[in-house]
């Protein structure tokens, strides 16, 4: 149970941030707060969208749909089931390999970082890494 | 399991206000979303329609916004605008409309002020292809990248002494920012944007050269049957 409520915690985070960028890339919000990074430089990049869609969308969807699963695992009638347990390590291992994809353009195509998608980096690795320790629990459904 | 879910609506909220504040302290005022513009934009400013390229009896009209440190309009500018230039522009068939639209870049109102001073001596396109060509090197300087641009308008063969002087009056800042806010009104919210005949072009659609040259087609009637 305190994996998935940490998933879920952390997914709420991690949706946070990529709303924030999205907000940023439709228009609602006119600057991104980043300090010293490179945020505007890596959202305005053409890697900024993939298939005409902001990739912060996805990250969106991604995350809301982490944090579904989630918290249905935490209803008392499905703690003990298996499935939350494999749906969220394989979530969660395709968003840490996306993740991986974009951490991988920033740093050797553009060469600049965004410290927001930083942010949701590290909360997508604490995530899989939660995720997929409970999976590899078998003796602890949750 | 209560305290939990109150932390989870804790986060929430936190992170709307937060957002909520964002967007009423940036998202609709545009000296806010542009810090270094000018307050102060004349009428002359605002007459300014941008620089032109091609044929003024072209049947087709592109208006391009564009942020001279925005790495997608590099793109476009170097990888597609030499094709479209050569098969469209040059042919007669299209007439080709920069605006300025600085971002937030660190030196977009500088790189867009450089285009200016360099389009009142008549060599604008030679310095929007410059300032593009050279996005890379000067994009990511941490300091301010005017003799950079120097050294580009030197390279397009400019008066220096006028340059240098224009530059440093700053005289087309209100230009720029009347630029920024008529694209702001258009609905302009990235770079580059597209307008044909007035119309906004969908930019996943209009990626590259192909797609504006079966456009120009299908507005002539060339590519009809």
């Amino acid at each position: 149970m305190r994996r998935r409520q940490a998933i879920a915690f952390l997914a709420l985070v991690g949706c946070c941030i990529a709303l924030y960028l999205w907000f940023y890339k439709i228009g609602i919000i006119g600057k991104l707060q980043c300090g010293s990074g490179s945020c505007e430089y890596v959202q305005t990049s053409s890697y900024g969208a993939l298939f005409g869609v902001p990739v912060a969308f996805y990250g969106v969807l991604g995350y809301a749909v982490i944090f579904a699963v989630a918290i249905a695992g935490l209803q008392p009638s499905q703690l003990a089931r298996r499935w939350p347990t494999t749906a969220l390590a394989l979530l969660s291992a395709g968003g840490f390999l996306f993740t991986l994809y974009l951490t991988g353009i920033e740093l050797f195509v553009l060469h600049a970082i965004c410290r927001w998608c930083v942010g949701s980096a590290v909360v997508m690795c604490a995530i899989t890494a939660v995720a997929l320790s409970g999976w590899f629990a078998r003796n602890s459904p949750s | 399991m209560r305290p939990f879910y109150l932390l989870l609506v804790l986060v929430a909220v936190v992170a709307g206000v937060l957002m909520w504040r964002a967007s009423r302290s940036s998202g609709s005022d545009v000296s806010a979303t542009a810090p270094d513009a000018p307050a102060f934009v004349t009428a002359a400013d605002s007459a300014f329609q941008g620089y032109v390229l091609g044929s003024a009896t072209a049947p087709v009209e592109v208006v391009e916004f564009a942020d001279f440190q925005c790495p997608h309009c590099g793109e476009f500018a170097n990888v597609q605008f030499p094709t479209i230039r050569d098969q469209l522009i040059s042919t007669g068939r299209l007439r080709w409309r920069f605006r300025d639209f600085p971002l937030n870049f660190p030196w977009s109102r500088v790189a867009a002020l450089a285009g200016q001073c360099a389009g009142e001596q008549g060599k604008f396109w030679e310095m929007e292809d410059a300032l593009f060509q050279q996005q890379a090197a000067w994009g990511r300087s941490s300091s301010n990248p005017t003799s950079a641009f120097r050294d580009l308008a030197r390279g397009i063969g400019a008066d220096l002494d006028k340059y240098n002087a224009c530059m440093d009056s700053q005289r087309y800042a209100g230009r720029i920012e009347a630029s920024h806010r008529d694209g702001m009104a258009r609905g302009v919210t990235g770079t580059p944007t597209f307008f044909v005949n007035g119309r906004e072009l969908d930019n996943t659609r209009f990626g590259n050269s192909d797609a504006f040259k079966n456009m120009v087609d299908s507005l002539t009637g060339k590519g009809r049957h």
